[in-house]
C-alpha cells in the first residue's frame, strides 16, 4: 500500500516537532498563567493563514500582471474588458483579429450572466430566508432548535451530492416535471435550464442567509417589541419599524454570504444548466484547465475579487459596527 | 522522559518513508489514474524482481509539464496519440529497441505506424478507442449513421454534445467534410458557425462531459456524442442503447507506451514494456478499465463476447475511415480554436 501523500522524511518529523513544541508551549502558558501572550496562539493559524491564503493571492497578482515569459503586462487586464482577447495571440494576423472581433467575442457576457443570476439568486433567498428566520427566532416556537437542525443536516453534505440529488428531482420525468405537466405546462423543462441552475444556487446557499438573519433576531431585545406595543404599534408596524431596522446587519451579512459564492458558482451551471451559457466561473476555468493560460485565467479572478471587494465595501456601510458577523 | 516520547512521536511519522523497497533494481512508471490493473505490477516483480515504482499523473498536459522539469523522472511514460507526437518533436523519445519487445507483434494491423509516429520507432499503442454517437433505439426514428444526424432538426432538444474543444470542434470539422485536425482559418469558422448553428437551432439538449453516460443511461436523450469507452459501459447497463462510428469517419484515439530519452533504466523499461504486451497482461488490463485494446493476442483471449462487441472491436474499415488528430501548435489554439470555442459556448 503506497500512500498519496509522500513527503520526505525531514518534513514530517519538522511537523511532529512543530506539533509538539507548540503543545508543550500551550501547556506551559495554561500551567503557569502568564509569560507566553495570547497573541501567539494564533500563530499556527497565522502561519495557515500566510501560506494558504496570502501567498496564493500573491501568485494569482503575480500571474495578472505577467506575460507567459514573465515580463510585466496590463494586457491581460486590458484584453479581459477588451472583451477581444485574442489579441493578445502574437501569431494571429491583424485580419483574423479583426474577423474575430466582428463577431463580437465577448467576456462581459459571462461576467454579466454571473452577476445577474447571483443577484437574482440573493433576491431569492433574502425573500425566502427573512420570514423563516422571523419564524424561527419567534419565542413562541417552541420547535425552533429542530428546524435550525433541519436547515443544517442537508450542509453535512458535499455539494456534488446534494445537487446529484436535484438532477434526479429536475430530470424530464421527475417528480417536479410530471407535476408541471399535470397542471398544465405540457412542455416543461428545468434539467439544462438557467432556471435549473437558479433553482441549485437558492438550495446551496439559501442557509447562509437565513443563519445570520436569525442570529441577529434571536438577540432582539424582546423588551423593545413589548414597548412599541405598549406605545400602541400594530405588530405589522412593530416589524418594519423595530424588527426589521435592527436585522439589518444580519440581511448585510446574509447576502454578502450568498452573493460571493453565487457569483463564482460553476459546478451547478455544468450540472443542472448543461453549460448551455457560460459563466464566469466556467470561463476562468477553462482558462485555466484547458486553455492552459494562467495569466489570462489570473486577470479574471483578480477582475472578480476586486468586483466582489467593491460590492463588499458598500455594503459594510449599511453595517459599520459589524453587528452581522461582518466578513 | 519527555523527550524520549517527543523522540518517539517524530519517529512514528516517518515510517511511512522507510518501507520502500532497497537494494532491488527499480523501474518508475509514470501513468494516470485508473489507467491499470494494480495486480500486473505485482506480478512484473514476482517474474522479473523489478520493483515498479508507479507514479500518477492526471493528464497528457500535466506529463510534459513534469517530463520537461524532470527529464530523467521516469522509465516509462503514457502519452495520448498527440502527446506522441510534440514529444518526439521536442526530441524527447528514446528510440526503441524492437528486437527487445518481442510482444509488440501483437499489436493490430491498423494500429501500426500511425501518423503520430510514422515510422513505429518510439511508441507501442496500449489502449485505444473511437469517439462517435450513442443513441436510444427507441428515440430514434431510423438509422443513425451520420454526423448530420446531430443537425437533424427531429432531434430537437434531444442531443448531447461533448464539453470538450478538440472533439467538438472536430465534429464541426468533419461535417463540413475537413480534417478534425484542420488548421485551416476559413475552415475553422465554418466549423464554429456549424456548431452555433446547431445550438441556435434548438438542438443541443446540453454540453457535457463526465455526465453524458449517466445521463444517456437514464434515457434523457436520443443521441449523445460519445468516447467508445463510455459508450460501452453505458450500453451494458441500458441495452436499449447502441454505438456507431459516422460514416464521414471519426476519431480514433490510442495511448501509447514511450521511454523518454532520459530514463535511466532504458532495459528494465523495455523489458516492461514487452510484459504490457504479453496477451494474458493486456488483456488484464483491458478489462480492467474497459477500454479496447490494441492487442491481438489479449483480444483472442477474451473471446466472441469481446471480438464480436461492435463498440469495442470495431471493423477494420471503420476505424480506417477515421483518423488520429495531430497536434494543433499552441499559437493557433491560442489566436483561432480557443475563442471560436467561446465563441460556441456563449452563443445564444
Amino acid at each position: 500500500m503506497r500512500y498519496d501523500v509522500t513527503l520526505p522524511w525531514w518534513a514530517w518529523v519538522l511537523m511532529g516537532l512543530g506539533l509538539a513544541a507548540f503543545a508543550a508551549m500551550v501547556v506551559v502558558s495554561v500551567r503557569r498563567n502568564r509569560g507566553v501572550k495570547r497573541s501567539l496562539f494564533a500563530a499556527p493559524y497565522t502561519l495557515w493563514m500566510i501560506i494558504f491564503t496570502i501567498v496564493p493571492l500573491i501568485i494569482i497578482v503575480y500571474y495578472a500582471l505577467t506575460d507567459a515569459s514573465g515580463n510585466f503586462t496590463l494586457n491581460n487586464l486590458r484584453d479581459f474588458w477588451d472583451s477581444n482577447y485574442s489579441r493578445r495571440a502574437g501569431a494571429s494576423s491583424p485580419a483574423i483579429q479583426a474577423r474575430l472581433a466582428a463577431r463580437g467575442m465577448s467576456n462581459m457576457e459571462p461576467l454579466l450572466y454571473s452577476l445577474w443570476m447571483a443577484f437574482l439568486c440573493t433576491v431569492i433567498c433574502l425573500v425566502l430566508a427573512y420570514p423563516t428566520a422571523l419564524f424561527m427566532a419567534d419565542r413562541r416556537m417552541k420547535r425552533a432548535s429542530s428546524l435550525v437542525i433541519l436547515f443544517v443536516v442537508p450542509m453535512w453534505m458535499n455539494v456534488t451530492l446534494r445537487t446529484y440529488a436535484m438532477r434526479i428531482l429536475m430530470v424530464d420525468d421527475g417528480p417536479l416535471i410530471n407535476f408541471l405537466r399535470l397542471i398544465g405546462f405540457a412542455d416543461a423543462q428545468l434539467m439544462d435550464t438557467p432556471t435549473a441552475v437558479l433553482i441549485g444556487m437558492v438550495y446551496n446557499f439559501l442557509p447562509f442567509m437565513i443563519f445570520p438573519i436569525y442570529t441577529v433576531l434571536s438577540k432582539l431585545d424582546p423588551a423593545l417589541l413589548e414597548a412599541s406595543s405598549d406605545l400602541g404599534a400594530s405588530p405589522g408596524r412593530s416589524l418594519i419599524k423595530v424588527t426589521m431596522p435592527l436585522s439589518i446587519p444580519g440581511v448585510v451579512s446574509g447576502i454578502t454570504m450568498v452573493f460571493m459564492p453565487a457569483v463564482t458558482t460553476f459546478t451547478l451551471n455544468v450540472m443542472l444548466g448543461g453549460s448551455k451559457r457560460l459563466m464566469l466561473g466556467n470561463l476562468i476555468e477553462q482558462t485555466f484547465t484547458k486553455q492552459n493560460n494562467w495569466n489570462m485565467g489570473s486577470a479574471m479572478s483578480l477582475v472578480m475579487m476586486v468586483l466582489i471587494l467593491i460590492s463588499l465595501t458598500i455594503l459594510r456601510k449599511a453595517d459599520p459596527n459589524n453587528e452581522g458577523g461582518g466578513l | 522522559m519527555k523527550k524520549l516520547m517527543l523522540i518517539l512521536l517524530a519517529l512514528c511519522f516517518c515510517v511511512p518513508s522507510l518501507s520502500a523497497a532497497e537494494g532491488k533494481k527499480v523501474l518508475y512508471v509514470c501513468n494516470y489514474y485508473d489507467y491499470i490493473d494494480e495486480s500486473v505490477l505485482e506480478l512484473f516483480e514476482q517474474e522479473t524482481g523489478i520493483h515498479v515504482e508507479y507514479i500518477y499523473t492526471m493528464d497528457n498536459e500535466s506529463l510534459l509539464q513534469e517530463l520537461e522539469i524532470s527529464p530523467a523522472a521516469f522509465d516509462v511514460i503514457f502519452p495520448s496519440d498527440y502527446m506522441v507526437e510534440r514529444i518526439i518533436a521536442k526530441d524527447m523519445a528514446a528510440e526503441l529497441d524492437f528486437s527487445r519487445i518481442p510482444n509488440a507483434e501483437y499489436t493490430l494491423e491498423y494500429l501500426r505506424n500511425p501518423a503520430y509516429d510514422p515510422e513505429n520507432k518510439y511508441s507501442v499503442p496500449y489502449m485505444w478507442g473511437t469517439l462517435g454517437i450513442l443513441y436510444n433505439k427507441d428515440m430514434v426514428t431510423g438509422p443513425v449513421t451520420s454526423w448530420a444526424d446531430l443537425w437533424d432538426p427531429q432531434y430537437a432538444n434531444n442531443v448531447i454534445m461533448m464539453d470538450s474543444l478538440r472533439d467538438t470542434m472536430g465534429i464541426g470539422l468533419k461535417v463540413l467534410g475537413y480534417s478534425m485536425s484542420s488548421t485551416d482559418e476559413e475552415e475553422l469558422f465554418a466549423a464554429a458557425d456549424k456548431l452555433i448553428e446547431q445550438k441556435q437551432l434548438g438542438i443541443v439538449r446540453a454540453y457535457q462531459l463526465d455526465e453524458t453516460k449517466d445521463r444517456m443511461i437514464g434515457g434523457e436523450a436520443a443521441l449523445a456524442v460519445v468516447y467508445s469507452g463510455d459508450a460501452w459501459v453505458a450500453a451494458e447497463s441500458n441495452d436499449k442503447l447502441d454505438y456507431v462510428i459516422p460514416q464521414e469517419g471519426s476519431n480514433v484515439w490510442v495511448d501509447n507506451m514511450m521511454i523518454p530519452k532520459q530514463a535511466p533504466h532504458y532495459d528494465l523499461a523495455l523489458e516492461f514494456i514487452n510484459f504490457m504486451c504479453r496477451p494474458d497482461i493486456a488483456q488484464m488490463n483491458s478489462e480492467e478499465i474497459g477500454y479496447s485494446s490494441p492487442n491481438s493476442g489479449a483480444i483472442e483471449l477474451m473471446g466472441e463476447e469481446y471480438s464480436g462487441n461492435h463498440i469495442q472491436n470495431p471493423a477494420g474499415e471503420d476505424v480506417d475511415r477515421c483518423e488520429i488528430y495531430h497536434d494543433i501548435p499552441a499559437e493557433l489554439l491560442d489566436s483561432l480554436y480557443n475563442p471560436l470555442w467561446n465563441d460556441v459556448m456563449n452563443a445564444r
